[in-house]
């Protein structure tokens, strides 16, 4: 097949130039895209140089005093108010130490400081947002939405995620975080932003509704009531552990009862 | 030819049990068994086998779980049949369960969402089944190792262990032919994995899954016929393959381990009618008990979270049940080897973890029997079991086999012990590609180490009695723990089995120079078996018991001090 | 007949220890104190008669405890009908079993009793017996004196499994070179088909995707099919879409035009055994399959980094159309999924091609 396609393109030069002309045009859509996304809220100056300061106390030794970069840690020019808001609510920013991923912990900030720091990020440069509630909001969805919500959450994020959203491993000690507990937003800002090894889902791809569809399955499937001891859900390799030890280990107990000889008189 | 049966109502036999008044039975009981012994002759069959013997030990009920978790499981599956439909048409959903509403899927899938929340009881039932399955394989697993560790295998029982190895291999295609049936995500990822297997074998591959699919991955008819193999063609199998094994086991006569008065020519225990059915009549409840309460309590297979199958989905922690865990995980763990010749693709990389290992397993299951009798030439008959430490190597192949199958079976699950342990899942992997082959041989050595320790505290045992754990100090500043002599039950139970000894190569020739064909023991079996027995240590003679029991009684006042080594005394075989 | 299980004469290497025969039988408590017997007859009985009382209540259950109801119990949410049904009728059961074993142990008479055992082999005299019986037979068959009835015999059953075995050859179509072509070796993905989000069928436009974007794909053309066949397809056609920075990626001379501004597109199944991969790190452009771990570079044309997979993860040439969707350019140029016996695999992408 490559021959082929090698061929035509040593034949005739019209057609390559066509693929060319397309290129160039996917090229150029790719660099006038993000311009077109949500503006930076620019909004409290006061916000953002109290921002400011911060940053520069706690983040500016690895992404660089004005959020350029540096070889300890990524750019933040573009990731959005809504990246910075992720990262630090959820304690994951600052980093205590290098690592191959960054835990959630213990947020340390109070939310007027995050949302310094958030407003100090989004005025580097145009990203996504805070997102509003209706932007997240799982509730009040119609049971056809919140099934739409779980073959959504299956095809994009179960492989990672685990079918109840347990979380499961990734290569070289990294791992996708369990999602049991995490707020709507949490996930938006996630989706959105993609940290750390996570892709992005955009809106493009999968707008608002889908992704409070998928934040609405998750809360209900939480929710629900369970059938027994769930071991966390993580599938057959529990459920195995635990036919072992409870199942035959307590079966064996017994066993050992009926066969033994009980107390004699002498 | 057809007389009247009045005659066999006066035959003597039946007339001692005519009265009832002595038997205590009510008229009305007597009356029936007089009717249906004159139509079935029950009589003269029962009155050998009622009060036929059985050895009371815990590890003999093993078995039994096994056999209790099938009842189990024909019972429950039964009920599953009600409601479930073999079907892998599409239909969109509109039962009880919200979140699924809406979604197209197949036949099979909304008629277990049926079972699971539309029918009372019915997920329930579906619990106890999955449970008693994973039960089923694991008490079969556990048995059989029962019976290699004590050598209950050894002749006349090698064809019993034939029919096991059998029922063991049978009930891991049962198992994955049930968790396929459903439909979910999982059982379908399980399919996917298969389709992946069956294609992967060089020359037939792609044939054998036309053939089995029905065409391309997944096909509509795949589901139906695995319904038809899970409950109809292999339980067959199974209930003729147990009831052989059941016979075998009456015929036979149960092994049993030593002890005062055990002999190879005996079995002591309790009579069938009453204790033993009493006490395996109440274990079958027992185990059905735990079963219902483990469904009623542990969650399983929650298909309604996996959703069903979808060819473009899969989720974090796809796994098999643990029965099949070590061939995923040998599958997981095997280095990317293709060949690519010509025109063709050979997926060593598939097909030897997957179909190879799994076959070479149950032809080693097979053989082992066959091949310890080629190594130790033993043609004798065995109804006393051996204690593990007295059969060293045999009991270091067992823990070494045990060992290489846990490391498989850990690396199916590789991804969860890296979340769950924050270990790094390459690493991991890494690991476990060595570890299969070096965790066995250090589990042989340690285990070959320690069985022939504890035959030397055995010998010392015998020979100088059990430690009091007293110091004593004598008048002259000495110190000594004095002996306590053991009964002579322990004594005789430690010392009455068989001491293997090494097969002696015979020469090419016999004394005239004629070759001998057939008869004679080769060099490399001579070789063998000069290794199964290295190390092991001889037990004391009766000579050597004679003087220790002398020592003893002349020095029993003031104990006696136990040098270090004094085992030698014993000596050794070998090494 | 007695079993020999050592050679006449070495029975004291055998038994060093000469056998004291059976331990003496000591009586129970339960024997002997007419207090502890009355107790465990009591508890017996007890047991016994817990059962139709749990029964009742798992009747009542059934019918009294709606489906929907939980019960809130040690942090969690209780299917109640589930665990109340569980709970007393595994108690039930149990109890029946505990009784019954209780019984044995405590009030039935328990000395051991020692039974002969025979040996497996029949007597010599039954050997000789059976085989004067037989020989008589064969004798009577004729087998002795015609011996092509046996023969003859033996190859009519052999050969009647040919017949039984040759009903089976219709089970599936067979994959002969042209059925393969049109099945495991090809797609629905051909020149113009768009590239939609799965699920949701949503076109996709090459300015939807930004930087460090996964997004799940298919043929728009894969609604047109239905139940089996819609599966069928489903499960070669997925595909997972990426985009990475172009200068950050390698990407082969002989593939500059199968990507749209660092937008490449990759077969969702993965080379090994067919599971559908789409755990992708963003940064490290490593795709990860969860089933065997499998794990391809997709800045690299999805060549094999690690695990059991041995082929490179098949590439569609896309582009965009005229308004800016993304578009296939041709069907996958080799068969995607696991390998087969007539898979000719020459032509996969390996490391190093140009």
């Amino acid at each position: 097949m490559r021959f082929l396609t090698a061929k035509r393109r040593h034949r005739a030069a019209r057609p390559a130039l066509l693929v060319l002309a397309l290129l160039l045009m996917g090229a150029l859509y790719a660099a006038v895209a993000p311009a077109a996304r949500v503006s930076a809220d620019t909004g409290n100056s006061q916000q953002v140089a109290e921002g400011k300061a911060l940053f520069q106390v706690t983040c500016s030794s690895c992404h660089g005093m004005n959020g350029e970069g540096t070889s300890q840690g990524p750019s933040l020019v573009g990731v959005g108010a809504a990246a910075a808001n992720f990262q630090v609510s959820t304690g994951r920013m600052p980093m205590a130490n290098p690592g191959a991923q960054a835990p959630r912990k213990q947020n340390t900030y109070t939310d007027e400081e995050i949302a310094a720091l958030a407003a100090f990020v989004a005025s580097l440069g145009p990203g996504p947002a805070i997102p509003t509630e209706d932007q997240y909001s799982g509730e009040g969805l119609s049971p056809d939405e919140l099934a739409k919500g779980g073959e959504l959450f299956r095809t994009n994020c179960s492989a990672c995620h685990n079918f109840e959203g347990a979380g499961g491993a990734l290569p070289n000690g990294k791992y996708a975080p369990s999602l049991v507990g995490v707020s709507g937003q949490r996930i938006w800002e996630a989706m959105r932003t993609g940290p750390q090894q996570m892709p992005v889902f955009s809106s493009g791809a999968l707008p608002d509704e889908d992704v409070r569809a998928i934040v609405g399955y998750l809360d209900t499937l939480h929710a629900q009531p369970s059938s027994g001891i769930a071991f966390g859900g993580l599938g057959p390799v529990a459920e195995g552990l635990f036919a072992w030890i409870i199942g035959i280990g307590g079966i064996c107990l017994i066993a050992v009862w009926i066969a033994a000889k009980g107390a004699r008189a002498r | 030819m057809a007389k009247p049966a009045d005659v066999s109502v006066d035959s003597p036999a039946l007339d001692t049990e005519r009265p009832p008044e002595q038997q205590g039975l009510p008229a009305g009981v007597t009356n029936a068994a007089v009717w249906a012994d004159e139509r079935l002759g029950l009589a003269s069959l029962l009155k050998k086998n009622l009060r036929k013997v059985f050895p009371d030990h815990w590890s003999f009920l093993l078995g039994e779980i096994a056999l209790y978790s099938f009842i189990i499981l024909l019972l429950t599956g039964v009920f599953l049949t009600i409601w479930f439909k073999p079907s892998m048409a599409e239909i969109e959903y509109q039962g009880t369960y919200q979140l699924m509403r809406g979604l197209p899927m197949s036949e099979a899938f909304a008629s277990t969402l049926a079972l699971s929340f539309d029918v009372r009881g019915g997920l329930l039932v579906r619990q106890i089944h999955h449970w008693a399955a994973m039960l089923f394989v694991a008490s079969m697993t556990v048995h059989m190792l029962r019976i290699f560790f004590t050598g209950a295998f050894r002749k006349p029982r090698e064809l019993n262990w034939l029919i096991g190895v059998g029922l063991f291999s049978l009930s891991l295609i049962e198992g994955f032919a049930g968790y396929s049936l459903p439909d979910d995500l999982l059982s379908g990822t399980g399919l996917r994995f298969v389709d992946g297997l069956i294609r992967s074998i060089p020359l037939i591959g792609t044939w054998a899954e036309f053939f089995i699919f029905n065409g391309e991955f997944p096909g509509d008819l795949v589901i139906p016929r695995l319904y038809m193999v899970h409950i109809l063609l292999v339980p067959a199998v199974l209930l003729g393959l147990i009831a052989a094994h059941l016979a075998l086991v009456v015929y036979h006569k149960h092994t049993q381990y030593p002890g005062a008065g055990r002999k190879d020519g005996n079995v002591v225990g309790y009579p069938l009618f009453p204790v033993y059915m009493a006490k395996a009549g109440g274990f079958f409840f027992v185990v059905f008990g735990v079963a219902i309460l483990m469904g009623a309590t542990m969650q399983i297979n929650p298909v309604w979270n996996f959703g069903p199958y979808n060819p473009a989905q899969v989720t974090a922690g796809s796994q098999p049940d643990w029965y099949m865990g070590w061939v995923e995980g040998a599958i997981r763990i095997m280095p990317n080897w293709e060949w690519h010749l010509g025109s063709t693709t050979w997926s060593w990389n598939v097909v030897l973890p997957g179909v190879g290992l799994m076959t070479a397993l149950f032809v080693l299951l097979g053989a082992y029997p066959f091949i310890e009798r080629w190594i130790t030439g033993d043609t004798a008959e065995h109804h006393v079991l051996e204690r593990p430490r007295n059969n060293p190597t045999r009991t270091a192949i067992g823990v070494a086999g045990i060992t290489c199958y846990g490391m498989f079976w850990l690396s199916g699950g590789n991804d969860i012990l890296a979340t769950q342990f924050k270990l790094s899942l390459n690493a991991v992997t890494e690991f476990m590609r060595v570890a299969v082959f070096v965790a066995p041989v250090i589990a042989f050595i340690v285990t070959k180490r320690i069985c022939i320790s504890l035959q030397r505290a055995d010998a010392e045992r015998v020979l100088h009695g059990s430690e009091t754990g007293i110091i004593e100090r004598s008048p002259d500043g000495g110190y000594s723990e004095p002996h306590r002599p053991i009964s002579i039950d322990e004594k005789f139970t430690l010392t009455q089995h068989v001491q293997g000894k090494a097969l002696e190569a015979t020469p090419d020739t016999d004394g005239h120079g004629v070759a001998e064909k057939g008869a004679g023991v080769s060099s490399l079996r001579a070789l063998a078996s000069r290794w199964f027995y290295a190390g092991v240590i001889a037990k004391p003679t009766k000579d050597e018991i004679a003087e220790a029991d002398h020592h003893a009684d002349g020095h029993d006042a003031d104990g006696h001090e136990v040098k270090a080594g004094k085992s030698e005394s014993a000596g050794q075989i070998s090494h | 007949m007695s079993i020999e299980t050592s050679k006449p004469g070495t029975d004291v290497d055998r038994h060093p220890v000469p056998d004291p025969g059976l331990e003496e039988h000591v009586e129970r408590y339960t024997d002997v104190d007419q207090a502890a017997g009355d107790r465990a007859y009591r508890q017996v009985v007890m047991m016994l008669a817990a059962v139709p009382v749990l029964c009742i209540a798992f009747v009542v259950i059934y019918f009294a405890v709606p489906s929907d109801s939980f019960i809130d119990l040690f942090g969690m949410q209780w299917n109640a009908l589930n665990s109340l049904l569980g709970l007393t009728g595994g108690l039930a059961t149990l109890l029946i079993g505990l009784a019954c074993v209780h019984w044995a142990k405590t009030i039935m008479g328990d000395e051991e009793i020692a039974e002969d055992r025979h040996s497996a082999a029949s007597s010599t005299e039954d050997r000789e017996v059976f085989a004067r019986e037989f020989a008589k037979g064969a004798e009577q068959a004729g087998l002795g004196r015609r011996k092509l009835i046996g023969g003859a015999l033996g190859g009519a059953l052999g050969l009647i499994a040919v017949p039984a075995v040759v009903l089976f050859a219709d089970m599936g179509p067979w994959p002969t070179a042209a059925v393969r072509k049109e099945t495991i070796e090809r797609t629905i993905w051909a020149e113009g088909i768009k590239l939609v989000n799965d699920i949701t069928q949503r076109p996709l436009k090459a300015s939807d995707i930004e930087i460090g974007q996964l997004v799940n794909a298919q043929p728009a053309n894969l609604w047109d099919y239905h139940g089996t066949e819609f599966q069928v397809e489903k499960a070669k056609s997925s595909i997972i879409i990426v985009r990475m920075d172009p200068d950050r990626i390698k990407i082969p001379e002989s593939r500059q035009d199968w990507q749209v501004g660092g937008i490449l597109c990759y077969s969702k199944i993965c080379t090994h055994v067919g599971c559908p991969i789409s755990l992708w790190e963003q940064q490290t452009h490593h795709l990860l399959c969860p089933c065997h771990q499998s794990t391809f570079d997709l800045g690299n044309s999805g060549v094999v980094v690690f695990g059991p997979a041995a082929r490179a993860l098949p590439q569609l040439p896309i582009t965009v159309d005229a308004d800016g969707y993304l578009v296939a350019r041709s069907d996958f140029t080799v068969p995607v999924g696991p390998s087969f016996f007539e898979r000719d695999s020459q032509h996969d992408f390996k490391e190093g091609d140009r």
